[in-house]
């Protein structure tokens, strides 16, 4: 049998875990800056509902003058909520007002930063692709790597062209040249590789089909390839060393050679270089977009969905060159009409002329250099390459053949462009302190009623599993807790904050933490009916109860990571909650319940089935004959009488019992002898008599009983 | 009280009691179909009212307001439209932020007039102006669209885990009547729905699937070797599990349910409408339905999508063979008490447990 340290060894380490949680909350707000509104306390920061926050008015205004329509203020309001999202603002709300404006309310003070980030006009620009890059940051042993090989091959590592062989030789964008990455655009115009739309894995996947040759491969591989990430110094250092072309220890914004046209390579400086190892675009705040400002320079942005990184050349189109863009059909080699949709594009005069002068570059390049991406917002919304000069002002985009776009995809790509042609720019109408839509008195009966709740709960599970019901109230202290520390960590870590729904699921979690307490106690309880003694029912029931519980666990937690990376707003709060409340119930079944009842069955009140313990055998009808040794078998009723009569006195005091016993019968047998009436002397004293019988009986059946003691204790 | 229920459910466990759940499947999916088909011409007929911030609405703005509490507020708009949830924030320090659900023309202007009043301002002071839905459709999208690619997802789960089919589809149409049963009562009653009865909604995805898949499990346990041996048919093992799961449901449910109850409590009749109200109504109203639909649905659909692979019914067709040869009746039959001979029972097989249940030396 497994020693009580042993057991016990998940509550320490649980133990362990709150007082990590609550230390760092503790040190975290004695070292805080008081005025820092996002620092750690012991109260969790409070959503707009419940805290109230900033609410700004902001006006779209079309720089040429241009009416706007609903749709761009839809639009605009999509943007302007990936922005706040971007930014790790928890739940803003942001409606449309009066049909021209948009009001963005914010939680808690918001600063300048944001202000900006929220107000920066959404531009879209067409710039060339130079280099189509893996998402995440370069890894620094691959670097190291690279170096060591090419110092070993003697070769000059201050070359001035970044095409030499040299260390750098592993980000050489000629590398790239893929035959297999232009896709077939059949009688197209740009033919599509890359729909990197958020809503579009599978084009995303087609846009990483370029980098996977081995030269990118090298320069930025997936971040998850070291053993240990590497931290943002070493990563730092990478990179300033790979992207130092000419080695003097700086990194330079100045071409290495001027330039000739937008594709060429001489865009890809030293600072290009590095923006492209350092940027990590599979971090959801550097996907927030918004800067997309000089026009002249060139750019390292990223997928909306944070899949692909691009290098782009300066820009070559703006927004204001195209005229209106829709989703249309694809028109099949005979002129008919397909199914499959495209979005269509149509340019102004100018633009048309710019544009076929682009198109005509960029189509006898290689990949990725045909490419050119449409940048709105500081985002590459899509890069489809060009496979021949389109000179009368009307483009098309459409899925790699492989994998069309979808309806929705084409219609949203073209909602894009359209608000992309339509700069606009918003204007700060005003900016004001706004009160808490519910106010406190809410979220007090809110807490009132979860204490209604929790009190109802317990009730009911004392009821039900009289003492068991004490390993729930100390399984839901835990659980609670937790939560409370965890939602203080990441209220401070991740700017989470706590809106009523979000309370509200928390109270509900209550219940349905205490459910899986309820699957394992009736396991448990299936178990003793099975005729199991206690301990090994607790065993084995919780070998059952465990895997329910993971399989309907497992079932929550998938609900929650989807909708939580596919939903925004509210239905992502509610889903981070969710996910939350799922992994304690795990760690609290796991950690604390099934010790807790572990160590419980060892003591007497449970161990033996107390008739208040909620484990009683005779109360639960273990119906099941029970071995009792020797191939025998004893039934239902042997096993309760057992039960009840059950001798718990030590041997030593039945010695004692006995001899006492059999010193009175002598006793009485020499008053028998002398002459007195032997009824009235046996009669009394009755406890006497009584442990004569017990006595007696235990002489006979002494043997046997002992081996039952065994199997009703083991 | 609690002793009776322990021994019903005693009684269940063993089989001493049961209740024919799964040979009266028929009447439990007519049931299911009324109330799906109700509910959808519930949806169809009435629709549901959405709030505010699912549709926009009216906005009032009183600047230089002599007070900002909200309930000169509530009170000018209990005097106009009764069902009307006032969203009252103060902005600014002065300025008193009213929403509430789209007005008419004239209806504004009233509204305006009053709210001038109650907050002692000059008509001037006070402006009007519509919003637009802050839960736009594009939320709408991402949030079906995240719930399809869930739904698709665990399907795939539940199959590989049951290592069949026809659980994930029963446990995906009972998740589904318990969502439609649930927006057609919402649709019925007419109560709005806000963003906060959305995200109850979706919380009745998890526990409904965890309910059923509480109740799979036992019944993939009773039915593991069901097709090896003849005493018990499949319909018969996989009533047991529902039987022996009975008193499991009913206290995960009454457990799960009574903070609900206490938050509806609270929230209808302490605060009146709000967020706690609709949270905590979509939750109760789910709570129910997903309870007795993985106890009446769930089970006897998957049995009888069970019973349409052919291998399960020529089992089934065995089983009653022999037992009529051997004379006994039929065992399903009644939920009486019945005696030791009648009863179904799980049929598992001992195993022999090797050198664990040996004991070990101590180190």
């Amino acid at each position: 049998m497994a020693r009580r340290s042993s057991i016990a060894r998940p509550l320490y380490f649980l133990l362990l875990l709150l007082v990590a949680i609550y230390g760092t909350v503790g040190i975290g707000s004695a070292t805080a800056d008081p005025e820092d509104e996002g620092g750690a306390s012991f109260a969790p920061n409070l959503a707009l509902d419940l805290e109230g926050g900033t609410q700004l008015i902001l006006t779209p205004r079309a720089d040429d003058g241009q009416e706007i329509t609903s749709e761009d203020i839809d639009q605009a309001i999509a943007i302007i909520r990936q922005r706040v999202d971007g930014s790790g603002v928890a739940e803003a709300e942001i409606t449309s007002q009066g049909g021209s404006n948009i009001v963005v309310a914010i939680p808690g003070e918001v600063d300048e930063e944001t202000v900006a980030l929220i107000t920066a006009s959404a531009q879209m620009r067409m710039r060339p692709v130079l280099q189509v890059a893996n998402p995440g940051t370069i890894d620094p042993a691959a670097v190291a790597a690279a170096q060591a090989a090419a110092e070993s091959a003697a070769t000059d590592p201050t070359a001035v062209d970044p095409n030499a062989v040299d260390p750098n030789a592993v980000i050489d964008p000629n590398a790239t040249v893929d035959p297999s990455a232009p896709a077939d655009g059949a009688t197209e115009t740009p033919a599509p590789d890359t729909g990197a739309d958020g809503a579009m894995p599978a084009e995303a996947a087609a846009a990483t089909d370029a980098p996977s040759d081995p030269a990118t491969e090298t320069a930025t591989p997936e971040p998850t390839e070291a053993a240990t990430p590497p931290t943002a110094e070493e990563i730092d250092a990478a990179a300033t060393s790979a992207a130092d072309l000419d080695g003097d220890g700086t990194i330079s914004s100045e071409p290495l050679t001027e330039p000739t046209n937008p594709s060429d390579q001489a865009w890809l400086t030293e600072q290009v270089y590095y923006d492209l190892y350092t940027l990590d675009c599979t971090l959801p705040e550097n996907r927030a977009g918004g800067s997309d400002d000089d026009l002249a320079a060139p750019l390292v942005a990223c997928s909306p969905d944070g899949t692909a990184k691009y290098a782009l050349g300066p820009v070559e189109l703006t927004g204001s060159d195209l005229t209106s863009a829709q989703m249309a059909y694809q028109a099949s080699s005979t002129g008919a009409s397909t199914n499959i949709p495209i979005v269509q594009m149509n340019f102004t005069n100018e633009g048309g002329q710019k544009f076929a002068d682009v198109t005509t570059r960029l189509s006898t390049s290689q990949a990725p250099l045909n490419q050119f991406a449409i940048v709105l917002d500081g985002l590459v919304i899509s890069a489809p390459s060009v496979n021949q000069p389109i000179p009368n002002g009307e483009a098309q985009i459409s899925g790699p053949p492989t994998d069309p776009f979808t309806r929705a995809a084409a219609t949203t790509l073209a909602n894009q462009l359209n608000f992309g042609s339509l700069p606009l720019t918003f204007e700060v109408q005003s900016q004001e302190q706004i009160s808490a839509t519910l106010g406190t008195e809410q979220l007090e009966r809110g807490m009132l009623a979860g204490a209604i709740g929790l009190v109802l709960v317990l009730g009911y599970s004392f009821l039900q599993y009289r003492g068991l019901g004490i390993v729930t109230v100390a399984s839901l202290v835990v659980a609670g807790a937790l939560t409370y520390g965890l939602i203080l960590l990441l209220s401070w870590w991740q700017g989470y904050r706590l809106s009523l729904p979000g309370v509200t699921g928390l109270i509900i979690a209550i219940g349905v933490t205490a459910d899986s307490f309820i699957v394992y106690f009736e396991r448990i309880r299936d178990e003793v009916r099975e005729g199991r003694t206690l301990q090994a029912a607790v065993d084995h029931g919780w070998i059952r109860a465990r895997r329910t519980i993971l399989a309907s666990d497992a079932v929550n937690v998938l609900a929650a990571v989807i909708l939580y990376f596919i939903a925004v707003g509210g239905v992502r709060g509610f889903a981070f909650t969710l996910g939350l409340t799922t992994v304690i119930d795990l760690v609290v079944v796991i950690l604390f319940t099934h010790p807790l009842m572990k160590l419980l069955v060892r003591t007497k009140f449970f161990g033996q089935g107390h008739r208040f313990s909620g484990l009683d055998p005779v109360h639960l009808g273990a119906s099941v004959a029970a071995y009792a040794g020797r191939g025998r078998a004893r039934t239902v009723a042997e096993r309760a009488a057992i039960v009840a009569n059950a001798d718990t006195r030590t041997i030593a005091q039945r010695k004692a019992d006995e001899a006492r016993a059999e010193a009175e019968a002598a006793q009485a047998q020499a008053h028998a002898e002398s002459g007195v009436d032997s009824d009235v002397v046996v009669a009394a004293p009755v406890g006497a008599t009584d442990r004569v019988a017990d006595g007696d009986r235990d002489t006979a059946t002494g043997t046997t009983r002992t081996s039952d003691t065994t199997e009703e204790n083991r | 009280m609690a002793g009776q229920f322990a021994r019903l459910g005693n009684d269940l466990y063993t089989g001493k009691r049961s209740y024919d759940i799964v040979g009266k499947r028929r009447v439990w999916f007519i049931a299911a179909v009324l109330l799906v088909a109700l509910s959808g011409v519930l949806l169809l007929a009435r629709g549901l009212n959405v709030g505010i911030e699912f549709r926009g609405g009216s906005e009032f703005t009183v600047s230089g307001a002599a007070t900002t509490s909200s309930g000169p507020a509530e009170e000018v708009l209990q005097g106009i439209a009764t069902d009307q949830v006032a969203r009252v924030s103060v902005v600014g320090g002065d300025s008193v932020r009213i929403q509430t659900d789209q007005l008419s023309q004239e209806q504004t202007e009233q509204v305006a007039g009053s709210l001038a009043e109650a907050y002692e301002v000059d008509r001037t002071a006070v402006t009007s102006s519509f919003i637009g839905p802050s839960w736009g459709a594009d939320i709408t999208a991402k949030a079906v669209q995240g719930l399809v690619i869930f739904l698709v997802l665990v399907a795939i789960v539940m199959a590989l885990y049951f290592r069949t089919w026809s659980m994930a589809v029963a446990a995906l149409i009972a998740l589904l009547h318990d969502l439609v049963v649930t927006v057609g009562l919402y649709a019925g009653i007419g109560f709005e729905v806000t963003p906060a009865s959305v995200i109850g909604l979706l919380t009745i995805l998890g526990y409904s699937l965890y309910d059923t898949v509480v109740v799979f499990d036992k019944v993939r346990e009773n039915t593991a070797n069901v097709l090896e041996q003849t005493r018990v048919t499949y319909e018969e093992a996989s009533n047991l599990a529902v039987n022996q799961t009975i008193v499991r449901s009913i206290n995960t449910s009454v457990v799960g349910i009574l903070p609900v109850a206490s938050i509806l409590f609270v929230g209808a009749f302490l605060l009146g409408a709000g967020t706690l109200r609709d949270i905590a109504l979509s939750l109760f109203i789910g709570m129910i339905v997903s309870t007795a639909s993985s106890i009446f649905l769930a089970t006897p659909l998957e049995a009888a999508l069970r019973m349409r692979r052919p291998a399960y019914r020529e089992h089934t067709a065995r089983v009653l063979e022999l037992r009529a040869e051997s004379g006994e009746a039929a065992v399903v039959s009644s939920s009486d008490v019945r005696p030791e001979s009648e009863r179904v029972v799980a049929t598992i097989p001992g195993i022999h447990l090797g050198t664990t249940s040996q004991p070990r030396r101590k180190r």
